[in-house]
């Protein structure tokens, strides 16, 4: 921890030595500091006149408080473990206000559950839950742990610390930037540091998810839904620092979802996921039933259902296979 | 009685959100209020009646809506207190990137969207920097990255805000963001003696006097000329 008066007195250059991320801390606050590094930042407030100062509606005293927290949660975010091992759901009571069908619910890194349920069931609420931490204090009163233990409320609060980060249905991008200018502020902005290489690998591994490949010049908003959703899918695998990834829907359309998962699994993120698709289902270790916004039950996925996987991905493939041929332009009797 | 500002840019669902949260409040028992500000026109008054919730609605016309809001928010409030609510809410669209309606010590809520660029955050003024809370909203239509991003961007310029993503459509985050408006030791009984977070600056020439005519001649009072050197001097121009 740094304190604000020695922040005050340290000059420019001295604070971008110790602390690089601060440069983009002064550029997204329109401080400009070109030319001016050898001056502390009282003194650069100095130089500054009352009219400016409000024009620009800079307040000294708030600037040096907000440079504060902003250095103190960089460095505990550079520094901190943040490893979730484990991730406990303890019951809650349903709609009616009976209580939940299980005992408690521990799911490890690198384990895949499904979340299945009819429409309103409340299936929504429970990622809601785990991703507020949930300590009985939600509408179904239900209470999650990390790590066997009370979680820290820091999850719940830091922007930079999120327990999840979510797969939604749709997988727009709306930034008018290059897929490789794209990945690259993500990048960034997680303050990684063999940022080419991790950039190289987003899009080799985004180029195994989708049917047809694309470049690192390829404008983001002109790839193909597929594209977008291998790229997307890639790009929180390696570069959230959430350890829990929560998926509403992987749509079939143009991307190898099989794959998509031992990725996000690689990457040994907990991966929950809400679905209507028995495929997606059945890749679950086990999947939660939820009915009347309670915990139903919990299905162990077995060996026989698994081998009903297989036939599904069986047909799966086979649909595969007919809309690529369709698409190429070939009759489906050509063998 | 709870008194919690929310501003944002246009269109950033602040409406949504209000009545969202609204709902998870009136779940708890709390008898909820609105007052919304605008410049020219409005119908969000009809959505919260809609919806149920008493509303006063207040346009500024020609003035800041911000300083048209300084100038009423006690009366509102103390309209508030005599309604019996535990919470009133006001709404405001920040139009004035300059001034933002934010009290000291009466929580201040500031919501903008995805949509509306990495940039964005950067020149937004007080009403995202002294925010005590940051809304989010829209995070349904952009990818995963790009929540990170812009949320990141947020903090970068309001680092001790809280940070929620909320989706306006269906309510996802506005239960949680419920559970941190309202609480019993904040209750005010009036705003007399209260300062704004900010100081608003008034911009008062002689067109906003009414003056429609061009020309130096016009000009009175508080007049500033752009720069149109060739870049000599740098003050007050963007790099
Ligand atoms: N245990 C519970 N107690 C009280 N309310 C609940 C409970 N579980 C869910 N709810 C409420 O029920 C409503 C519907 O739940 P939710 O949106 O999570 O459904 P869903 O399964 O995601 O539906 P969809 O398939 O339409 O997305 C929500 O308002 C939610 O807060
Ligand atoms: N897709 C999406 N649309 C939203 C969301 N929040 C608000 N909207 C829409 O954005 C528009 C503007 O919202 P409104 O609440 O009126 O914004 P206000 O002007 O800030 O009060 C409306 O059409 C809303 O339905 C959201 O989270 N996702
Ligand atoms: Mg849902
Ligand atoms: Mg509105
Ligand atoms: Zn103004
Ligand atoms: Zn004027």
């Amino acid at each position: 921890m740094i304190t604000k008066e020695r922040i005050e007195d340290r000059t420019i250059a001295d604070l971008l030595q110790a602390y690089p991320f601060v440069d983009s801390f002064f550029n997204n606050n329109t401080l400009e500091i070109e030319g001016k590094e050898s001056l502390t930042l009282s003194q650069l407030f100095d130089e500054m006149d009352e009219e400016e100062r409000e024009d620009r509606a800079l307040d000294p005293d708030q600037f040096s408080a907000q440079l504060l927290e902003f250095i103190n949660q960089m460095l505990s975010f550079l520094d901190e473990d943040n490893s979730v091992q484990s991730l406990t759901i303890l019951p809650g009571t349903d709609k009616s206000g009976n209580p939940e069908g299980f005992t408690e619910l521990v799911v490890r890194k690198s384990e895949v559950i499904s979340i299945v349920g009819a429409t309103g069931s409340g299936k929504s609420r429970l990622l809601g839950d785990i991703e507020w931490v949930a300590q009985k204090d939600t509408p179904t009163s239900r209470q999650i742990l990390i790590n066997d233990d009370l979680p820290d409320t820091s999850w719940r609060f830091s922007s930079s610390k999120k327990l999840v980060a979510q797969l939604s249905q749709n997988m727009n991008f709306v930034m008018d930037l290059s897929a490789q200018e794209f990945v690259e502020l993500h990048a960034e902005s997680r303050l990684v540091e063999s940022r080419d290489e991790v950039v190289t690998r987003i899009i080799g591994e985004a180029n195994k998810l989708a049917g047809e490949p694309f470049t690192p010049e390829t404008p983001i908003t002109s790839l193909s839904g597929g594209q977008s959703r291998a790229l997307m899918i890639a790009d929180t695998a390696i570069l959230s620092k959430s350890p829990i990834i929560l998926i509403d829907e992987i749509e079939n359309a143009g991307i190898d979802r099989k794959k998509a998962l031992a990725l996000l699994l690689s990457e040994e993120k907990i991966v929950l996921m809400a679905t209507h698709d028995p495929v997606l289902a059945l890749m679950g270790d086990r999947r939660i039933v939820i009915r009347n916004g309670g915990i139903a039950k919990v299905i162990e996925t077995t060996e026989e259902e698994r081998t009903i996987l297989g036939k599904l991905e069986e047909l799966d493939r086979t649909l595969l296979s007919y809309r690529t041929r369709l698409r190429m332009g070939e009759s489906l009797l050509d063998d | 009685m709870n008194l919690v500002t929310v501003s944002g840019p246009p269109s950033s669902g602040k409406t949504s959100v209000i009545l969202k949260t609204i709902d998870s409040l009136k779940n708890r028992g709390l008898k909820v209020g609105v007052a919304k500000f605008d410049c020219l026109y409005t119908d969000d008054d009809i959505l919260y009646e809609k919806a149920g919730i008493p509303v006063k609605k207040g346009l500024s016309g020609a003035l800041c809506p911000d300083h048209y809001f300084v100038s009423n928010v006690e009366e509102v409030t103390q309209w508030g207190i005599k309604e019996g609510f535990d919470v009133l809410i006001s709404e405001s669209a920040g139009l004035c990137n300059r001034c933002s309606p934010y009290i000291k010590d009466i929580k201040a809520i500031c919501v903008i969207d995805n949509l509306s660029g990495i940039n964005t955050p950067k020149k937004i003024g007080p009403m995202l920097k002294s925010a005590d809370i940051v809304v989010i909203t829209k995070g349904d239509i952009v990818s995963q990255a790009e929540r990170e991003v812009f949320a990141s961007r947020v903090n970068m310029v309001n680092p001790s805000a809280i940070i929620m993503n909320i989706n306006g459509l269906t309510g996802q985050g506005s239960f949680e963001l419920s559970t941190l408006i309202f609480d019993e030791k904040d209750s005010i009984e009036t705003l007399v003696g209260k300062k704004l977070r900010f100081s608003m600056p008034s911009a008062l020439c002689s067109y906003c006097l009414g003056e429609t005519r061009i020309g130096e001649s016009f000009q009175m009072g508080n007049v500033r000329k752009m720069n149109l050197q060739d870049k000599t001097d740098s003050k007050g121009s963007a790099k």
